[in-house]
C-alpha cells in the first residue's frame, strides 16, 4: 500500500433523492500532491459525489475526513473554509467586471484604517497586485488584470477561473470539466495550467468525460459507477478502451488485472 | 287540486308583468377615469339624479385617460344588465364611435356629457361645457384686467392635439379681442401678443416647470392663461419664486373647489367655472325620459359656465368667490 | 486615467452638442440662472432615477417608482396636516412608506421569484389607488415649512441654487462612490452581470437584490420630499409620467437594461439631457412634441450605442 499522506477520504456516503439513490456507499481517497481523475458515465454518481465533497449537498449517511478529521460541510462557504475551492462548469465569472475583480469576487480586500473600516472602501490596487502575482506564479499568460472578463477567449476564461480556485484553495482544487468546449490549443493550455497547480503542492480533483485529457495528466482514475466507486485505475497501465470498459460496465473490477489497479 | 299550481304561477307571471311594466330605468354613467375629482363629482351628481327619479345607476370607467378599450367593456356590460341609457365622457372621441353604434342600433340612448365623440353626432345628444366660451369669459376678463397695458401673453396649454385644450386657448384670444381660429379647430392659436406657449399636461408640478421655462423667455409676461387649476397654481409657485407673483395676471378654467380657493387667494385673477353635475344630472334626467316616453334628446346642451372672479372688472359679467364656493366640484 | 469607453461618454456629448445649440440659438439658455432651473426641474426625476439606476444594474426594473414617490409625498404632508405630527416625523414617514414598498417589491422577487417587471406592474397600481384613496384625491396644501425648505436657495456666486438641487448632486456622487469603491457596490453589478457566478462565489444574493429594492425605496421617499419642497402641496397626481421618465434617464445615461453595467453618473447626464431639451425647445418656441421626438430618438441610440460598443470588445 502506497503510504502517501491522504488529504481527503470519504467512507459509505449515501445519497437520496426520493426513490432515486445517487450515492450508494461511496468512498473516495485523495493523495497529496495528486491529480485524481474521477470519471463514469451520466448517473454514476460523480456529480453528487462531488457535490458532497463541496458541499453543495450533505450526504444522507457516511463521513468525510479531511486530513484525517472528519469534516460536515452543511453549505459550499463551509467547504471553501476549509480549505476546499471548486470551479464550476459554468465558471462562475462576472464577464463584465475585470480579472481582478473577479478573482477576488466574494472575498473583496478592504482598504487598512478608517477608510476600509469606516467608508468600507476596497483596496483596488492590493487585489490588482495580488491578481498579478498569482497569475504569474502559475504562469497564466494574460497581458492585463485590469481587462473585463468578456474579452478573453475561451482558454483564457479559464484558466482565469481555475487559476481563482487555485489561488485561494488551501487543501483541494476541485475542476469540473475543466476543458469542455475549448478547441485543442486553449484545452493544452488549460491542461498545463492544471499540472502547475498541482506542482504548487495543491491536490486536484478533475471531473471530465475527456479520455484524452484524462489520461494525459491524471495521476490516478477514480471510476465512478452506480453510485459507488467502481474502481481505482493507473492511467499509465490500463488502456483507454478497458477504462471506457470499466465505466460502462462491460469489464466487471474483479476482471481488471491487477497491475493497472493504482493503490 | 292541479289547477292551484298552474293558478300561482299564473299569478306570479301577472305580478311580474306589472312590476316589468313599473320597472326602474337603468342607466349607465361612464367616465374617463375613477379618481379625477370632475369625474367623481359627475357620478355623485349622477347617483342623486338617479335616486331622485327612481332610476337605477350603473357606473364604470376607464383605467385612465385614454383607455378606449377600458370604456368599451363597461358599455357592454352594461347593456348587458339592462341599461337603456349610456352617458359617457369619451377617453377617444373616435375610437368609442364602434361601440357606440352597436349601442344605438339596440336601442340604447347614448349621450356624450363633457366631450363630444368626432364626428359629434355619432351620439344621440351632447351635453357638456363650452369650452370656447368658457375661455372668452376669461380672454374678456383679461382684457379689462390689463386696462389698456400692452399685453405680454404667455399660453400654458394641455397637450397638442385635444380639442378641449384647443377650444379653451382659442376662446380666450378671441375673448381678450385678438384674432384667433373658430372653435372647430383643434389648433392652438398663435398671436405676436403671445410670447410664450408651454405645455402643462394640466398638471401642477408640469405647469411649473412650463412657467418657468416661459419666464426664462419672456420676463416681461403680464398675463398668464391655463388650461386648468392645477396648472395655474403651478405657473403662481414659478412666478412667486421669480417674486413676479403680484405683476401678473393668471387666468384658468373649471371652478373646482381648490380652484375657487386659489381666486379667493388672489393666486387666479379669474376662472370660468363649469358644471359636472348639472351634465350628470341632466343625462339622468335625459334617460329616466327615455325610458318612460322613448323620447330622446338631440344635439348640443350648453350645460352653462360662469366667470368668478373675486375682483369684478366693468363690463365683464362675472360673480363673487362665494357663488364659486357654493357651486363648486371636488373636494371642499 | 483611462478615458471611458465610448458608451459612457456618448450622453455627456449629447449633453454638450444640445447645450450648444441652445446656446447659440436662444438668448438667455446659457445663464447661471437657466441652469440652475433645469436642475432644479429634473431634481425629483433625477433622485428617483438613483434608485431605478440600482435596480435596473440587477437586471430589474421598477415600474412603480413613480406612484411609490407621490404616495410617500401624499403620506408625509397628510401626516403632518391631518395627525399633527411634527414635520421631520411626518417626513420619516413618508420615507417610511416608500421604503416598505421597495421591501414589497424585493421580496415578491427574491422570495416568491416573480420577475420584477410584473411585480412592479402590480405595486404600480396599488401604490396609485392608496395614494387616491388616502388622499381622496384632493392636494393636500397645508405644508409645514420644513418640508418645502429644500425648494429655497441660496446665492451661489451671483445664481439662486436651491438646496434640493445641492442634495441632488450629493446623493448622486454619495451613490457613485458606493457602487465603485466598495464591496456592496460591487456586488450590485455582480449580481446583474450573473447572478448564477455571485450565488457559486458566497455572495448572498438574494440579500443584495432586496437590499437595492428598499433602497430605492428611499430615494423614491427622498424624491417625494424634494416634489413637495418644488411644489409647495402633496399632490396625488404627481409621479405618472416619472415612472417612464426616470427609466429614461438611467437608458440614456448608458446604463444597460441587461445589468451589469452603467455609471450612475450617467444617469444624471441622461435627467439632465431632458430637462435642457424641454427648456430649450421652449425657449426656442418649439413645441414639446419635439422634445418626446428628440428624446425617442436618444433613446434608441443610447442603447443601439451600448450594444455595439459592447459586440466590439468581444
Amino acid at each position: 500500500m502506497n503510504d502517501t499522506k491522504l488529504v481527503m477520504q470519504a467512507r459509505g456516503l449515501v445519497k437520496r433523492y426520493g426513490q432515486v439513490t445517487a450515492l450508494d456507499g461511496a468512498d473516495f481517497e485523495l493523495r497529496a500532491g495528486e491529480i485524481l481523475a474521477v470519471i463514469g458515465d451520466n448517473g454514476a454518481g460523480k456529480s453528487s459525489l462531488i457535490k458532497a465533497l463541496s458541499g453543495a449537498t450533505v450526504p444522507d449517511e457516511g463521513e468525510i475526513l479531511l486530513d484525517g478529521r472528519p469534516v460536515q460541510f452543511r453549505t459550499p462557504m463551509d467547504a471553501r473554509r476549509a480549505g476546499i475551492e471548486c470551479c464550476y462548469q459554468d465558471l462562475a465569472v462576472a464577464p463584465a467586471m475585470t480579472i481582478a475583480e473577479n478573482l477576488f469576487l466574494g472575498r473583496e480586500l478592504r482598504r487598512p484604517g478608517p477608510a476600509g473600516s469606516l467608508l468600507r472602501m476596497l483596496d483596488k490596487k492590493k487585489m490588482l497586485e495580488i491578481a498579478v502575482q498569482r497569475m504569474a506564479d502559475l504562469k497564466v499568460g494574460i497581458r492585463s488584470m485590469t481587462q473585463a472578463v468578456e474579452t478573453l477567449s475561451g482558454g483564457q476564461r479559464q484558466c482565469v477561473a481555475v487559476a481563482r480556485a487555485a489561488a485561494f484553495a488551501e487543501h483541494v482544487v476541485i475542476l469540473d470539466e475543466p476543458t469542455a468546449a475549448l478547441g485543442v490549443k486553449e484545452g493544452n493550455m488549460v491542461l498545463e495550467l492544471i499540472r502547475r497547480v498541482r506542482d504548487k503542492g495543491l491536490p486536484v480533483i478533475l471531473i471530465s468525460h475527456n479520455m484524452p485529457h484524462v489520461f494525459e495528466i491524471a495521476d490516478r482514475i477514480h471510476v465512478a459507477r452506480l453510485g459507488r466507486r467502481a474502481a481505482i485505475l493507473d492511467p499509465k497501465k490500463i488502456s483507454m478502451s478497458d477504462t471506457v470498459a470499466v465505466m460502462t460496465g462491460a469489464l466487471p473490477p474483479e476482471q481488471i488485472p491487477a497491475e493497472c489497479l493504482a493503490h | 287540486m292541479r289547477f292551484i299550481p298552474t293558478a300561482l304561477a299564473a299569478a306570479l307571471f301577472a305580478v311580474a308583468g306589472t312590476a316589468a311594466a313599473q320597472a326602474q330605468p337603468v342607466i349607465g354613467l361612464i367616465t374617463k377615469t375613477e379618481t379625477n375629482p370632475f369625474f367623481v363629482k359627475m357620478k355623485e351628481g349622477a347617483a342623486e339624479a338617479a335616486k331622485a327619479k327612481g332610476a337605477k345607476l350603473l357606473s364604470g370607467a376607464g383605467k385612465a385617460d385614454g383607455d378606449n378599450a377600458g370604456q368599451v367593456t363597461a358599455m357592454e356590460n352594461m347593456i348587458a344588465a339592462g341599461a337603456k341609457t349610456i352617458l359617457i365622457t369619451p377617453s377617444d372621441s373616435k375610437a368609442i364611435i364602434p361601440a357606440i353604434k352597436k349601442a344605438r342600433e339596440k336601442g340604447v340612448l347614448v349621450i356624450a356629457l363633457d366631450s363630444p365623440t368626432d364626428p359629434a353626432d355619432a351620439t344621440d345628444a351632447l351635453f357638456a361645457t363650452d369650452n370656447y366660451k368658457a375661455g372668452e369669459l376669461i380672454g374678456q376678463y383679461a382684457r379689462a384686467a390689463l386696462a389698456g397695458k400692452p399685453a405680454k401673453i404667455v399660453t400654458l396649454d394641455l397637450f397638442p392635439g385635444h380639442p378641449v385644450g384647443a377650444q379653451r386657448h382659442n376662446g380666450f384670444l378671441k375673448g381678450f379681442g385678438l384674432a384667433a381660429p373658430d372653435a372647430k379647430s383643434n389648433e392652438l392659436g398663435k398671436a405676436p401678443e403671445v410670447v410664450c406657449m408651454a405645455e402643462s399636461f394640466g398638471d401642477r408640478a408640469k405647469g411649473q416647470t412650463a412657467m418657468e421655462n416661459c419666464l426664462q423667455k419672456a420676463p416681461e409676461v403680464n398675463l398668464v392663461y391655463t388650461i386648468n387649476e392645477p396648472a395655474a397654481a403651478g405657473a403662481y409657485n414659478a412666478l412667486k419664486k421669480a417674486g413676479k407673483e403680484k405683476n401678473v395676471v393668471i387666468v384658468s378654467v373649471d371652478g373646482g373647489c381648490q380652484g375657487i380657493k386659489d381666486v379667493g387667494a388672489g393666486v387666479i385673477a379669474a376662472t370660468s367655472q363649469q358644471y359636472p353635475l348639472k351634465m350628470a344630472a341632466m343625462g339622468v334626467e335625459a334617460g329616466v325620459e327615455y325610458a318612460k316616453t322613448g323620447k330622446k334628446p338631440s344635439g348640443y346642451t350648453d350645460t352653462g359656465v360662469t366667470l368668478i372672479a373675486a375682483k369684478p372688472m366693468p363690463g365683464v359679467d362675472s360673480k363673487d368667490v362665494k357663488t364659486g364656493t357654493d357651486l363648486c366640484w371636488g373636494g371642499k | 486615467m483611462k478615458l471611458p469607453p465610448i458608451g459612457q461618454l456618448g450622453p455627456f456629448i449629447a449633453l454638450l452638442i444640445a447645450c450648444a445649440i441652445f446656446g447659440a440659438t436662444t438668448e438667455r439658455f446659457l445663464t447661471g440662472e437657466n441652469f440652475s432651473l433645469i436642475l432644479q426641474q429634473v431634481m425629483v426625476v433625477g433622485v428617483i432615477a438613483i434608485g431605478q439606476t440600482l435596480i435596473i444594474l440587477t437586471a430589474g426594473i421598477d415600474l412603480s417608482c413613480g406612484m411609490v414617490m407621490a404616495l410617500g409625498s401624499i403620506v408625509m404632508t397628510k401626516f403632518a396636516a391631518d395627525l399633527g405630527l411634527p414635520a421631520p416625523l411626518a417626513i420619516l414617514a413618508g420615507i417610511g412608506v416608500t421604503a416598505l414598498f421597495g421591501l414589497a417589491n424585493g421580496l415578491l422577487v427574491t422570495r416568491i421569484k416573480l420577475p420584477p417587471f410584473i411585480v412592479t406592474l402590480g405595486t404600480l397600481n396599488i401604490a396609485f389607488a392608496i395614494t387616491q384613496l388616502y388622499s381622496n384625491a384632493q392636494t393636500v396644501t397645508e405644508v409645514p415649512a420644513m418640508m418645502t425648505w429644500l425648494g429655497n436657495t441660496f446665492s451661489l456666486a451671483g445664481t439662486n441654487v436651491a438646496y434640493g438641487t445641492v442634495l441632488m448632486i450629493a446623493l448622486y456622487l454619495g451613490t457613485w462612490f458606493w457602487l465603485r469603491e466598495t464591496a456592496a457596490g460591487r456586488h450590485v453589478y455582480a449580481v446583474g452581470n450573473n447572478p448564477e457566478a455571485t450565488r457559486l462565489v458566497g455572495i448572498p444574493t438574494d440579500r443584495v437584490l432586496l437590499g437595492v429594492y428598499v433602497l430605492a425605496g428611499v430615494f423614491y421617499g427622498i424624491a417625494s420630499l424634494l416634489a413637495v419642497s418644488r411644489t409647495g402641496v402633496g399632490d396625488p397626481n404627481a409621479g405618472q409620467t416619472e415612472n417612464l421618465d426616470a427609466i429614461t434617464a438611467v437608458v440614456l445615461g448608458g446604463t444597460s437594461l441587461f445589468g451589469g453595467r452603467g455609471v450612475i453618473l450617467g444617469t444624471l447626464i441622461g435627467a439632465v439631457v431632458v430637462g435642457v431639451l424641454r427648456n430649450g425647445l421652449t425657449l426656442m418656441g418649439v413645441s414639446s412634441v419635439y422634445q418626446v421626438l428628440i428624446t425617442g430618438i436618444l433613446v434608441i441610440l443610447a442603447v443601439a450605442i451600448d450594444q455595439l460598443s459592447r459586440k466590439g470588445g468581444r
